[in-house]
């Protein structure tokens, strides 16, 4: 019953399934006195989180809302690399790809079809979704360092074939994207809050589909791919279907991700899913802690933050800054951002408990 | 087919002293990730601060020994670092946060790097005597392209040697397959694991100093380093130096004959390339049988 109170909890259910509860909560319960606070705290918290974001507009100028919209993308993006990193136990460096289909697909859609951001996103979900079914079919036939290797491939093919391809600009990039609208015929959205709350609606609407995937029979098999794939064949399970699906959602996450950064951007060049792309929406999950939701997020929100927004301030050091951040966080903070307060499973998924 | 041979024989050996770089670089790649299990992606780091010291000893003109004095030095402080990677990575074990870990020292090097050195294309001249050049099929060739080669086939052979007739050698292969019991008869298996770090890093700077004379040295180079180097050493298999041998040649030959041939589809030769192996042989073309070799 003590699994059935968390399950049900929103925000901290994200990352907590039944069968890790029971060896967790031990430790959980240090910092929670009674059950009670330990259900509704996480509760007022998400509460607390939402209407911060939702509020944004209205204290922030232009340019920090911009900022912020492309944060929500980003997350989004790591969010989908979580998915098969933290959750599925299959590091990967080819999210960018499914990013940047996304992206193409919904900017093409916006300049040459309709500028309806519904439409522009169910485009750039369903190519990137097939897209990650077809090379998706080949790349979970690999695992551990190989499958990184692979994905990284498909990443840095997608990159050239981007780089090269004169329909998308090429090299120069997609320009002259139109603002989207929400209704036909509907004012275009080009106030930079409106702009913001459609991003914040598309990361909102992936973030709960990840959380349901997570909750599903499915993301119970993906764990479980994680944790032991020989004790899934074991039992009779076929673990290739799984991480197909997986591959196929955290692919179609990534799209929607990739439209929301071009609905926010308005622009979109072959250096937006290159290889420094990947390697950071890998290492935001990693700051944050693989296998929540919550936590890779944050670490993704840190690291724009760090990378566009401080640096500034210090003269162009972002990279420098980064590399510091890296470099404290793996040795202050050995389980990820989310991993900070209760002690959790590692990256790899080996019990440390 | 001699008319071919004829037209691209000087293409072909441009891909061997490729090559022979490449194997520089990635064999500590693949020895690190052998022996410490550490995927260290500062490598391609290691590999820029060696040109540097190249760009920063050599100004202009090189004789002989002062070249073999700015090896030695790139040699040394790899060997340095290599050493405070190897204390850095020892706590770490997973390999995600290794990534983590080397992936902040390379961007701190990078930006330290840059910030010293500038942001702009910097060059280092062939040592005296190697700046020539020789005749090839009635063509002139850079000697130095040639000594390349014939440097990083001596290191490989010794390499080789080390590893495989030594006593150093047996203790590298000791340490990688039973460490414990290693530990047992009285070795630190530490300081061998450390050794193999240190080395590791001495051959990639080296190797970006040797390369320096044809690649330059520019802030990003590193990036393009490292990316050769894994796409080097997971073809060929990881922790094999045979691997990382045949992995090199065979990217050599890609990134320059084939892109000589294939000019249409030369930015996807590499990495689709390294997905045709990867998928028939997920293990590299020459994986390692215990590690180290």
């Amino acid at each position: 019953m003590e699994a059935r109170t968390v399950r049900d909890d929103p925000d901290a259910g994200a990352d907590v399934d039944g069968e890790d509860t029971k060896t967790r909560d031990p430790d959980r319960d240090r910092g929670w006195s009674s059950r009670s606070r330990h259900v509704v705290l996480p509760r007022v918290a998400l509460g607390v989180v939402l209407l911060v974001l939702a509020s944004l507009p209205l204290f922030l100028a232009p340019y920090p809302i911009g900022l912020a919209g492309r944060m929500l993308a980003f997350a989004l993006l790591v969010i989908s690399v979580d998915l098969l990193t933290g959750v599925t136990g299959m590091p990967t460096l080819g999210q960018v790809a499914y990013f940047g289909t996304g992206a193409y697909t919904a900017g093409l859609v916006g300049i040459h079809i309709t500028d309806n951001g519904f439409v522009q996103v169910a485009a750039g979900v369903g190519a990137a979704a097939v897209l990650a079914l077809f090379t998706g079919a080949i790349a979970v036939r690999t695992s551990g360092i190989v499958f990184l290797m692979v994905t990284l491939a498909i990443g840095e093919l997608v990159h050239q074939v981007a780089d090269s391809l004169s329909v998308v600009g090429a090299s120069n990039g997609l320009a002259g994207i139109p603002a989207v609208t929400l209704v036909p015929g509907g004012e275009p959205l080009l106030l930079a809050g409106y702009v913001y709350w459609w991003v914040l609606g598309v990361f909102l609407v992936g973030l709960l589909v990840a959380y349901l995937v997570l909750k599903s029979p499915l993301g119970r098999s993906m764990r479980g791919v994680r944790d032991g794939e020989q004790r899934l064949h074991a039992i009779g399970q076929h673990t290739y279907p799984v991480k197909l699906a997986a591959y196929v959602v955290a692919g179609g996450i990534a799209g929607a991700a990739g439209t929301a950064w071009v609905a926010q951007t308005r622009f979109f060049s072959p250096g937006d899913l290159g290889f420094d792309v990947a390697a950071f929406a890998l290492l935001s999950v990693v700051l944050g802690g693989a296998g929540t939701l919550w936590g890779p997020a944050i670490g993704a929100a840190v690291v724009v933050l760090v990378r566009d927004w401080l640096s500034a301030y210090v003269d162009g050091k972002g990279a420098l800054m980064l590399g510091v951040l890296f470099v404290v966080a793996v040795y202050t903070l050995p389980r990820g951002i989310a991993g900070a307060r209760w002690r959790r499973r590692s990256a790899t998924g080996r019990d440390t408990a | 087919m001699l008319s071919w041979l004829d037209a691209n024989a000087l293409t072909m050996i441009n891909g061997v002293a490729l090559a022979a770089v490449l194997f520089l670089i990635a064999v500590g790649l693949s020895l690190i990730f052998g022996t410490m299990n550490v995927l260290n992606l500062a490598h391609g780091a290691v590999s820029l601060t060696g040109a540097y010291i190249g760009v920063a000893l050599l100004d202009g003109s090189a004789t002989m020994p002062n070249f073999i004095v700015a090896v030695l030095a790139a040699a040394a402080v790899g060997l340095v670092i290599g050493g405070v990677l190897a204390v850095m990575t020892s706590s770490v074990k997973d390999h995600l946060r290794q990534a983590l870990l080397t992936l902040g020292v390379a961007l701190i090097a990078g930006d330290v790097l840059r910030e010293i050195f500038g942001a702009d294309v910097e060059s280092v001249p062939a040592p005296a005597g190697l700046d020539g050049a020789v005749s090839i099929l009635g063509r002139q060739y850079p000697l130095y392209r040639l000594s390349i080669i014939a440097v990083s086939a001596v290191i490989a052979i010794l390499l080789y040697l080390v590893l495989e007739r030594t006593r150093v050698g047996a203790m590298v292969r000791a340490t990688v397959a039973d460490r414990a019991m290693v530990e047992a008869i009285g070795i630190r298996t530490n300081l061998v694991l450390g050794g193999v770090f240190g080395v590791g890093a001495a051959l990639a700077s080296i190797g970006g100093l040797l390369a320096a004379p044809i690649l330059g040295a520019q802030p990003g180079l590193d990036d393009t380093v490292l990316l050769l180097g894994l796409v080097v050493v997971v073809v060929g298999g990881l922790g094999s130096l045979k691997g990382a041998l045949v992995g090199a040649l065979l990217v050599g030959q890609l990134q320059t004959l084939g892109v000589a041939m294939l000019s249409e589809y030369a930015s996807f030769l590499l990495f689709g390339a390294m997905a045709l192996v990867l998928l028939t042989r997920p293990r590299g073309l020459l994986p390692a049988k215990t590690g180290a070799h």
